[in-house]
């Protein structure tokens, strides 16, 4: 039973994470290849939180707020380079969290930080982590359908046709940057203190791949077909043991083959199959 | 000294970045791809010169094996997973690369083991010169040897003959290069030819200046090319090489200041985030 908990709440986290840059990069076409650093802020602002004797709820709140204060930040760089330039400083912005965090003494270094007091059980995280994975679906399809979502499209199909028609598009971006990155920041604090243990490698480049990986193998843009990736990606290592020592080799492949083959991904599948289109 | 060394530290190893990301300069130049998966090309040529260096004790036939290797990897990455998707948005080639570097990474690890392997006999890392009080060893002399001969010999190539002329004027319009004959898909791969010969030989310098070559030692060097060819304002092959060095003495210096603030790759990713806010373009790169 533990077992199938802790799987449901990893896989609830990385619909968290992929859904959170499905907002930034899916839904305003901000290509981000450093996710998994403000998965990592959130997880040690929580932690260090909670090991300074701090509420859990105040904990996942700091580690929410620090990942987005930074979501912002990168944010407002984001509004001076665009497309490929874009995707390379975000992909530098994991790098510079991941060299800064192995240094740091006060952040345990290379050792990361140990004994992370656990308020909940196993079937807390996994209630928590679902929960907030539902709730950020929920908020997902309803932004889609809002104001907010058109406006987001627009500024990814074509920024100064945005601009011109009066769509404040610095706004929006910092706007989808703080919404995406806030919800890695929830990730990472359930993350600290489901594992009690944080070490900077968790929130490598190859995580910021794995988690493109799951929104663009489940259909960039479409929130269930984001879902269906980050479940499948998670269940895939679990449900066929063999995989776990070819994870990688997978992975990639899987990557080249969508990109190759369906670039909608699995929602994109979907529809040329049935004629639905996921949302 | 110590700074002048450090500054000679930092020059060789822009050579050997350079070698890495004039290559992406290329890909990108023509295709507008940023081209990851070079590094497989690199860590392809790497093994190769490797196993060939083991098994018949000759280094000069080590390199021509992992040139060949690489020269024929590259244009098979350009015509199995580009071409097919040239005319999607870049991400979707992009992300692609990612793949290809992840499987093929995995594919060195299962073929080759995680730890890395050693050159049996490797004259080059022991051997030391001294210049002006400064040692530096063989490798790294060689280093620098042959990113200033390969590049000056792409230098001519672009300037004085026929395939050059053409490979200019299908980055600058491949439109019109095509409408005067200009063969494009032939000139796509002689760029690939190009950049990924050059990749494989940086792979096999590197893997004699570590003595060392294990599955993800392209990696970090790619995505530092790719740093390096967004600085040096993208497809800006002078832009490139300014870029290349500026780095290799940025890290140089940085690791020594800033030890204990943060590690090497972040420092190169820092003076890229820095320079790209105050130059949005790159170093050399044009107005919007």
């Amino acid at each position: 039973m533990d077992y199938y908990l802790s799987v449901a709440t990893f896989a609830a986290l990385n619909v968290i994470l992929a859904l959170g840059l499905n907002l930034i990069s899916g839904f305003c076409g901000q290509v981000s290849l450093g996710h998994a650093a403000f998965y990592g802020l959130g997880a040690y602002a929580a932690a260090l939180c909670s090991v300074a004797g701090l509420p859990f709820a105040v904990a996942l709140l700091a580690g929410v707020l620090t990942a987005g204060a930074f979501g912002i930040v990168v944010g407002i760089a984001a509004l001076r380079v665009r497309e490929d330039f874009l995707a390379i400083v975000t992909m530098g912005v994991g790098f510079l969290f991941l060299g800064v965090v192995r240094k740091q003494d006060w952040l345990g270094a290379e050792m990361g930080i140990a004994r992370i007091p656990s308020p909940l059980d196993k079937t807390g995280y996994a209630l928590l982590a679902i929960g907030a994975a539902i709730a950020l679906l929920l908020l997902s399809l309803h932004v889609r359908r809002s104001w907010m979502g058109r406006a987001f499209d627009a500024v990814a199909q074509d920024e100064d046709a945005a601009r011109t028609i009066g769509i404040d598009v610095a706004g929006y971006k910092i706007a989808a940057f703080f919404l995406g990155t806030c919800a890695a920041g929830l990730a990472g604090g359930i993350y600290a203190h489901m594992t009690q243990l944080i070490v900077p490698d968790t929130f490598n480049f190859i995580q910021s791949i794995t988690i493109l990986a799951m929104v663009v193998i489940g259909g960039i843009g479409s929130s269930l077909g984001v879902v269906a990736g980050a479940v499948l990606l998670t269940l895939m290592p679990e449900l066929f043991r063999f995989i776990n020592d070819y994870k990688l080799l997978v992975y990639g492949a899987l990557l080249l083959a969508v990109m190759r083959f369906s670039p909608e991904g699995l929602a994109g599948f979907v529809r040329r199959l049935t004629g639905w289109r996921p949302a | 000294m110590y700074y002048a060394e450090l500054l000679l530290i930092g020059l060789v190893w822009g050579c050997t970045y350079a070698l890495m990301a004039l290559g992406l300069t290329l890909v990108y130049g023509l295709l507008r791809i940023l081209h990851v998966a070079q590094a497989t090309v690199f860590t392809l040529g790497a093994y190769v010169g490797l196993l060939v260096a083991n098994h018949t004790g000759s280094l000069a036939l080590a390199f021509v094996a992992a040139a060949f290797a690489a020269g024929v990897l590259g244009p098979l990455i350009y015509r199995l997973v580009y071409q097919p998707i040239l005319d999607k948005p870049p991400f979707i080639a992009l992300v692609a690369s990612i793949g290809v570097l992840i499987a093929m990474e995995d594919g060195f690890r299962l073929m080759f083991g995680p730890y890395g392997l050693s050159f049996a006999s490797n004259p080059w890392f022991t051997s030391t010169y001294s210049i002006g009080g400064m040692t530096l060893n063989v490798v790294q002399l060689w280093m620098v040897a042959a990113a200033v001969v390969l590049l000056s010999a792409f230098a001519l190539f672009a300037a004085r003959t026929r395939a050059g002329v053409a490979w200019r004027a299908t980055v600058s319009d491949p439109a019109m290069a095509e409408s005067f004959g200009v063969g494009v898909i032939g000139v796509r791969y002689t760029n690939f030819l190009i950049a990924s010969v050059l990749a494989g030989i940086a792979g096999v310098l590197v893997g004699l200046l570590n003595n060392l070559v294990e599955p993800g030692m392209g990696s970090v060097i790619s995505y530092k090319g790719l740093a390096i060819i967004v600085l040096g304002g993208l497809g800006s092959v002078p832009g490139t090489l300014v870029a290349s060095l500026v780095l290799g003495v940025v890290e140089s210096y940085g690791t020594v200041f800033l030890d204990k603030v943060m590690d090497r790759d972040a420092i190169a990713f820092l003076f890229l985030i820095v320079v790209l806010m105050v130059r949005p373009r790159g170093l050399l790169g044009k107005a919007h």
